[in-house]
């Protein structure tokens, strides 16, 4: 019966060393303790959400990096093509204008020529009448010598007509 | 890692030193009392150790043994403090039990302690210089003692090491800031969290339970201390398994309970919703007792666990000497010794228990109105 009877002077001696070490321990551990732990909590809860902050700018920024990397590559693809299509076009150019100018002067050249020729051609057919006069002048002269002859003259060319 | 791998190992070498030392501080103690007895009493050893007593008896028979008596403080006609060696080593007296008409000695003190006896760690006022027995029991009276038992003195202890490492986890923080705890504070702080969320947090809610969890804590660590510096066997202490310790500890529960209980909490005792109105003449006494039933269980699971562990291994422990063969030691030490690891988890599982079981009973008093 000892053993579950309380005992009066135990259960003052605990009411007094329980009371003062709750009080003691709530204010000058418990409370202590406790905010430390939920600032460093708290600490550690910021962080962890500003790397998850921090991986996700890294993340839109390298996405941007490329994105900006991107359009300098077709930029620079868009630049050489059209450079290279401007040269192009320039040797084309070029190239079209010393032939429209090599056709001119080759054309020039022919009209000349040929104006050359004509005027060679009619100088030749002025000479070519000339000298036909002439021996035609002579043979005239030398078929009129006689009667006979002016008579023969005559006939063939009475008889050519006839023909005719 | 090596946190943990130290207090195993810690655990451990307690354990061992606990089990050998039970076994050598008990078998020291037995020796002087067979040979003047010849029989050997169990009961009576194990009674005596998971009991009060008014000095810590180190080693050594009755008489020769080596022992710190302590202050005797009685409010009888004023305060009268002296040491307990004056009732211990006192007059030896011889006294015929009226009932069974056996003879009981026992002795009355001397000196300061003049007019009072000792009898089975009971402080008596003597009648006419002499004890009156019947049925083994003296009916003389028995003046308020305030004495510093052996319990008051491991309960101070307790309170000594519990201050000493609160404060000194408290004092880490303070000097370092927020950081990871080191040396004392690595051990204590994950108690302080596991009592916190798992205790305080899960069941008395979000928004209440800071203001409840210093009380959790002291009693959590109150009671862990008081389990495991009962398992050092030289200091014989049974603090959580005395049911005055665990009583009051059970009042302090009840009263929070009571105190916090709101509308809600009443409500449910004097008027539970969804009961006919002439039932509630039957419920209301019900609830009421409920209220006390509650901090009444724990009282007795504290007290009943911490006491039967004790018993179990002083049991094992007396094997040897019932059968007065050293032989048995063989099968009584490797029980002890089981016991003794077990009990270190009882020592965590029961203050784990109190402090939890403590949390539930505040939840349902401040719980809000869910219907």
């Amino acid at each position: 019966m000892d053993l579950i009877t309380p005992d009066l002077g135990l259960l003052f001696w605990t009411g007094l060393v329980f009371v003062l070490l709750l009080f003691l321990l709530t204010k000058f551990a418990w409370k202590p303790i406790l905010n430390m732990v939920n600032t460093r909590e708290q600490k550690i809860t910021e962080a962890l959400e500003l790397a998850e902050k921090t991986k996700a700018e890294m993340q839109q920024l390298a996405a941007q990096n490329e994105e900006l990397l991107k359009e300098a590559r077709a930029t620079r693809d868009t630049m050489i093509k059209e450079a290279k299509s401007t040269a192009d076009k320039m040797v084309e150019d070029a190239k079209s204008k010393a032939k429209e100018e090599a056709e001119k002067v080759i054309e020039n050249a022919r009209v000349s020529i040929n104006a050359e020729k004509v005027a060679a051609v009619a100088e030749l057919k002025a000479q070519m009448a000339a000298f036909s006069i002439e021996i035609a002048e002579k043979v005239v002269r030398e078929n009129l010598s006689s009667d006979e002859k002016q008579k023969t003259l005559a006939d063939k060319l009475v008889g050519e007509i006839n023909l005719n | 890692m090596i946190g943990q791998n130290t207090i195993k190992s810690v655990l451990l070498a307690i354990s061992v030193l606990l089990v050998s030392l039970v076994s050598f501080a008990e078998t020291t103690h037995k020796k002087d009392e067979l040979e003047l007895e010849h029989e050997f009493d169990i009961s009576g050893l194990i009674m005596h150790h998971i009991k009060d007593a008014h000095e810590i008896h180190l080693w050594g028979g009755a008489h020769d043994g080596v022992s710190i008596y302590l202050p005797i403080i009685l409010l009888d006609n004023g305060t009268k403090v002296f040491s307990s060696s004056h009732l211990y080593h006192g007059e030896e007296m011889t006294a015929e039990d009226h009932a069974t008409h056996e003879t009981i000695h026992y002795t009355v003190g001397v000196g300061p302690a003049e007019g009072y006896a000792l009898y089975h760690e009971k402080i008596y006022k003597l009648d006419n210089g002499e004890l009156h027995f019947e049925d083994g029991h003296p009916h003389n009276a028995k003046p308020t003692s305030l004495s510093m038992t052996k319990n008051v003195i491991v309960l101070l202890i307790v309170a000594l090491l519990v201050c000493w490492f609160a404060f000194s986890t408290a004092k880490y923080y303070k000097k370092n800031g927020a950081v990871a705890p080191k040396g004392i504070a690595k051990f204590i702080e994950p108690l302080v969290i596991f009592v916190r969320d798992d205790i305080a947090k899960d069941n008395i809610g979000e928004h209440k339970y800071m203001k409840y969890t210093p009380y959790l804590l002291t009693i959590f660590f109150f009671i862990l201390t008081g389990n495991l510096l009962g398992l050092l066997p030289m200091l014989g202490a049974n603090l959580t398994g005395n049911i005055t310790i665990t009583f009051f500890l059970a009042v302090c529960t009840l009263l929070a309970t009571v105190f916090s209980g709101n509308k809600n909490y009443w409500k449910h005792i004097f008027a539970t919703p969804g009961v006919p109105k002439p039932l509630l003449i039957i419920m209301m006494p019900i609830e009421l007792v409920g209220i006390l039933t509650k901090p009444f269980a724990l009282m007795i699971r504290l007290f009943a666990n911490m006491t039967a562990g004790h018993v179990i291994i002083l049991a094992f422990v007396g094997i040897i000497f019932i059968n007065k063969n050293i032989a048995w030691g063989a099968l009584s030490v490797p029980m002890a010794l089981f016991i003794s690891v077990l009990e270190i988890l009882v020592a965590f599982l029961q203050a784990y228990l109190f402090a939890m079981l403590s949390a539930l009973f505040i939840s349902a008093a401040v719980e809000e109105d869910h219907h």
